[in-house]
């Protein structure tokens, strides 16, 4: 793939609304009975929330009022007094710190619309109190966005993964972002089919995670990154001859450390097919590889991979230890095209919460360290460092680019695009009830690729939007003149004015 | 399996339905009727297993939620909605938190350590033990089969003075004195809460946890009546130098003396009252417990008890932590050459598993645990039995079996949670992880190695 390639164009966002009848916003407007139909509340209203339909009004879509951001309110505005304003209980019983309910409404938002919430939401950072979440990104005041030198269609989101310059693949991805690892079991497989064609029309990949690669995955063979983790699981010659990307996995955010365990529940038919093991049964992949115990073990890892299919880009997945920055050396001086670091906030799967919080640095810390460490021994840019666990809006993707990074890797996002609440269930019986984490038949039944594949498509889309017009704020034609300009970022507890 | 290679836990029912975090709001007027109602298509049944407690007076429901909101984002007449519950985040305070307290009481009824997916949902980093994290390795020797009980992960500790050398007779005799060496399986010494709606009851329930756990319960000399004599083995019982006991029990193995200015003459006479027994000084810990930990070796203490509030804070301004105390400590007593041949206690608002690990890591050996084994018996912190006021949750009127149930429960599912801690770490031996302070990161030195130098911002510039 190419990005000079002139046949690609964006894919066009499309507005695809909620598989639920009722989407949840951050405000409901409540009408009474004085309502005299005068149809003042549509007329006025500029985000769809009143609509006017045979002489009668109706507050249809709740979920799109921008509360008290709204410059004209129709609350205020009613000759009758019938409308009031007030939050959605249910609003705040959802979400967290990491991913408060603005980050996750807006987030629904941009896999409808395509586009960035216009207002009533904070869409840019969650309420963490810290890395990302104290980051600022520093532009200059008063440059109206018509007149930067730059438009929209110049900005070059563009990155190599292949920067050894040997016979591998010369593999470009069109967007800074590709998809992390969600196996075949903890995902279903229209969740997966929704991510890999999404990054199929962005031009950029998505990894299959370790559970083996579906017969359905085929068509998009140029746009798969599988994985090698270490419980071998559905891994082939054959699978490793399919792709251009291969990761290995040593450790992942969710649980460093402590490898996967897929629960009885979760292993179906077709799951233990896949990963050639028992129906019903959990299953355990080990930590960590038990081939491996320094650089030349690893290298033997690459090594095997190369010989099995020479021209594969060869990613290298690890955790966040004290000692990262040797851990991505030693991977580079293994034969590795991209370090992949993967933040300890972030993860989807399902670990021990004591994993989650304690174990191994949050990315925002990783990352510079690393970037540090590279460019001192020398080898920063033959290199491709992506950067996951815990970036969830264009903002926290620009932030780590700034420290450091050359591109991120997503995954909760895209679980939120599919209309993820964060109930933190996904691990439990029969897995998650709104159909994205499951391998239950019925509930897979909730989701349609189609759709899913579009509100991918859309969040990207209007991450792709945003993240232009930042880079062109900040005066930049391309996304590789922000990797490690921390000058261009400010910390809010360190700042002085 | 033997049971030192796990502690041996299982379901043990709550008596009281545990306050959830939100609630369900559902309205009937209005209601269509529709012939397939959202409320039947629930997947884990909620609205069929709804039932009415009487003894409380609650609806069931709010228990068995998992929010999943497809009924809210499915009702044509959007009847249903769910509503954050104000008696869940008024729980506790800002140190023992409503989530810390959920997830205590979901270990003890579970026994299981608590897991979840979808990554972390907390805040970046917090005051005390929530700005450090630990470390782990890519590349280890396996541990996993220790996390799952296959080989043996060692969290036990020895308490008291270990000597510098042993000497030998030359037909191979030893000629030193045994070490008076207490060995405890897990880490932890289980203390009696300076307040709560306990009783002897309840108090004999926690004596056989620890003594099915091997450990000890720490509690005023005062408590240690009667019904307590079945085991006064597993006791380790507090006097001060103002009151010392006159009874006499052999077989206590441990006892803890409060300090003040005549410490000296105390641990004479304790010495005295129970000749077999290890003495360990409880030091409060204020800015001078450095100190006081060297002149407590100069008089013979080998064992002292680093004690925090209520809260983890320390003595003072309340701005410095038990991390902070027991690092301090444990730095002044390595450069002095004593580290090694003495004991030392880390206690007061240790409130979860990983609490236990990084007060090892800070340079503990061990640690005091005393307000999760009531919230194991459901406490909710509210303090009500301070104001003579009646308990929610009548502590008091719980069964000594259950409660050493709900306590071995929580202290199984804190041990899982070391190993899976330990394991990541590829350390193999608790002993090994005391004052591993470079195998943890440290927020106050991390954040501004990477952070400092974020602080420029010029004139005629904006922050987005």
């Amino acid at each position: 793939m190419n990005l000079n390639n002139d046949d690609f164009h964006w894919p066009e966002p499309i507005r695809t609304g909620s598989r639920f009848r009722n989407p949840i916003g951050k405000y409901r407007l409540d009408r009474t009975d004085d309502c005299v139909s005068c149809g003042r509340c549509a007329e006025i209203c500029k985000y769809g929330v009143n609509i006017m339909r045979r002489g009668q009004v109706f507050s249809e879509n709740h979920y799109l009022c921008v509360g008290e951001d709204c410059p004209e309110p129709c609350y205020l505005a009613c000759p009758a007094g019938a409308l009031s304003l007030r939050r959605n209980p249910t609003f705040d019983t959802m979400g967290d710190f990491r991913w408060t309910p603005d980050l996750l409404v807006s987030t629904w938002y941009m896999a409808e619309f395509g586009s960035i919430p216009p207002a009533g939401l904070e869409y840019k950072e969650g309420e963490s109190g810290g890395g990302f979440d104290k980051l600022r990104v520093v532009l200059k005041k008063g440059i109206p966005d018509r007149e930067h030198p730059v438009s929209d269609n110049d900005v070059d989101f563009s990155v190599a993964l292949n920067r050894r310059g040997d016979h591998a693949h010369k593999i470009k991805i069109n967007l800074p972002f590709y998809g992390g690892g969600m196996s075949y079991g903890s995902v279903s497989i229209s969740t997966m089919l929704s991510r890999i064609k999404a990054a199929a029309a962005l031009g950029t990949f998505c990894c299959t995670g370790e559970g083996g690669y579906p017969d359905e995955l085929k068509p998009y063979d140029d746009h798969v990154i599988t994985q090698v983790a270490t419980g071998l699981f559905g891994v082939r010659e054959e699978t490793i001859q399919r792709v251009k990307i291969v990761e290995f996995k040593y450790a992942q955010g969710a649980k460093p450390g402590l490898g996967g365990h897929l629960l009885g529940d979760k292993v179906t038919a077709g799951v233990a097919r896949m990963r050639e093991a028992v129906a019903g049964y959990p299953l355990f992949s080990p930590f960590p590889f038990h081939s491996v115990y320094s650089v030349e073990d690893h290298k033997k890892h690459v090594d095997w991979i190369k010989s099995i299919n020479p021209q594969a880009v060869i990613s290298v997945k690890v955790s966040t230890p004290v000692d990262v920055d040797m851990v991505a050396v030693g991977s580079y001086y293994a034969g590795a095209h991209i370090i992949h670091l993967d933040g300890s906030y972030g993860g989807t799967g399902a670990a021990p919460e004591i994993a989650k919080k304690n174990i191994a640095m949050p990315i925002e810390y990783a990352v510079p360290k690393v970037h540090r460490f590279l460019k001192e021994e020398g080898v920063r840019d033959k290199i491709t460092l992506i950067a996951g666990g815990g970036i969830r809006t264009p903002h926290d993707a620009a932030k780590i680019i700034a420290l450091g990074a050359d591109g991120v890797c997503t995954g909760t996002s895209e679980l939120v695009a599919l209309e993820c609440v964060r109930c933190h269930n996904c691990e439990s019986g029969r897995g998650c009830a709104r159909g994205i984490a499951t391998t239950d038949p019925e509930l897979m039944e909730l989701m349609d690729v189609e759709w899913g594949t579009q509100r991918i498509i859309n969040m990207f889309t209007a991450w792709r939007r945003e993240l232009s017009r930042l880079l062109r704020r900040l005066g930049m034609k391309s996304i590789k003149e922000l990797v490690g300009r921390t000058d261009c970022l400010v910390h809010l507890d360190y700042m002085k004015r | 399996m033997a049971s030192k290679y796990m502690i041996h836990t299982g379901p043990v029912p709550h008596r009281f339905k545990p306050v959830t975090r939100s609630g369900i709001m559902a309205w009937e007027e209005g209601c269509l009727r529709c012939a397939e109602c959202v409320k039947d298509q629930c997947i884990y049944n909620v609205f069929d297993k709804r039932g009415l407690d009487p003894d409380q007076m609650i609806d069931s429901i709010d228990n068995q939620c998992m929010d999943c909101l497809r009924c809210v984002q499915g009702c044509p007449k959007e009847l249903i909605h769910k509503s954050v519950n104000p008696e869940f985040t008024s729980m506790g305070d800002s140190h023992w938190s409503p989530d810390i307290i959920a997830s205590l009481w979901y270990q003890a009824e579970t026994g299981k350590i608590p897991v979840s997916g979808a990554g972390y949902p907390g805040p970046f980093s917090g005051p005390g033990f929530d700005s450090m994290w630990t470390d782990m390795s890519e590349i280890i020797r396996p541990t996993r089969d220790g996390i799952h009980g296959r080989e043996y992960i060692s969290t036990g500790v020895d308490i008291g003075e270990t000597p510098w050398e042993l000497c030998f007779t030359e037909n191979g005799e030893m000629k030193s004195e045994p070490p008076g060496l207490i060995h405890i399986p897990l880490p932890i010494i289980m203390r009696v809460p300076s307040f709560g709606s306990y009783n002897k009851e309840t108090i004999r329930g926690w004596a056989m946890a620890a003594e099915r756990l091997g450990t000890f319960l720490a509690l005023p000399w005062d408590m240690n009546t009667d019904p307590l004599d079945c085991i006064p083995g597993r006791l380790m019982p507090l006097v001060s130098s103002g009151s010392m006991p006159e009874r006499v029990n052999n077989k206590i193995e441990i006892v803890e003396l409060l300090w003040d200015e005549n410490y000296e003459k105390a641990i004479g006479e304790i010495g005295k009252i129970f000749p077999s027994a290890l003495i360990c000084v409880k030091l409060p810990l204020g800015n001078k417990a450095e100190e006081m930990a060297l002149s407590l070796w100069e008089s013979g203490c080998s064992i002292i008890n680093l004690e925090a509030g209520y809260n983890g804070r320390m003595e003072g301004d309340g701005s410095r932590f038990l991390k902070e105390g027991v690092r301090s400590v444990h730095k002044a007593l390595v450069e002095a050459g004593l580290r090694d041949r003495m004991t030392i206690f880390a206690s007061g608002g240790l409130a979860m598993a990983e609490h236990v690990a990084k007060s090892i890591i800070c340079g503990a050996d061990a640690v005091f645990v005393d307000f999760p084994i009531l919230i194991a018996l459901e406490c909710r912190m509210c303090g009500r039995c301070k104001e003579g006021l009646p308990c929610p949750v009548r502590i008091q009127e719980a069964s000594s079996g259950w409660v050493a149930a709900r306590t071995i429960n929580i202290m199984g599912s804190w041990h899982n949670q070391l190993l899976e801690l330990m394991g990541a770490m590829g350390i193999r031996d608790i002993r090994r992880l005391r004052g591993e302070a470079g195998r943890a990161i440290f927020f106050e030195d991390i954040e501004k190695e990477i952070f400092l130098s974020l602080g420029e911002v010029g004139e005629g510039y904006e922050l987005e």
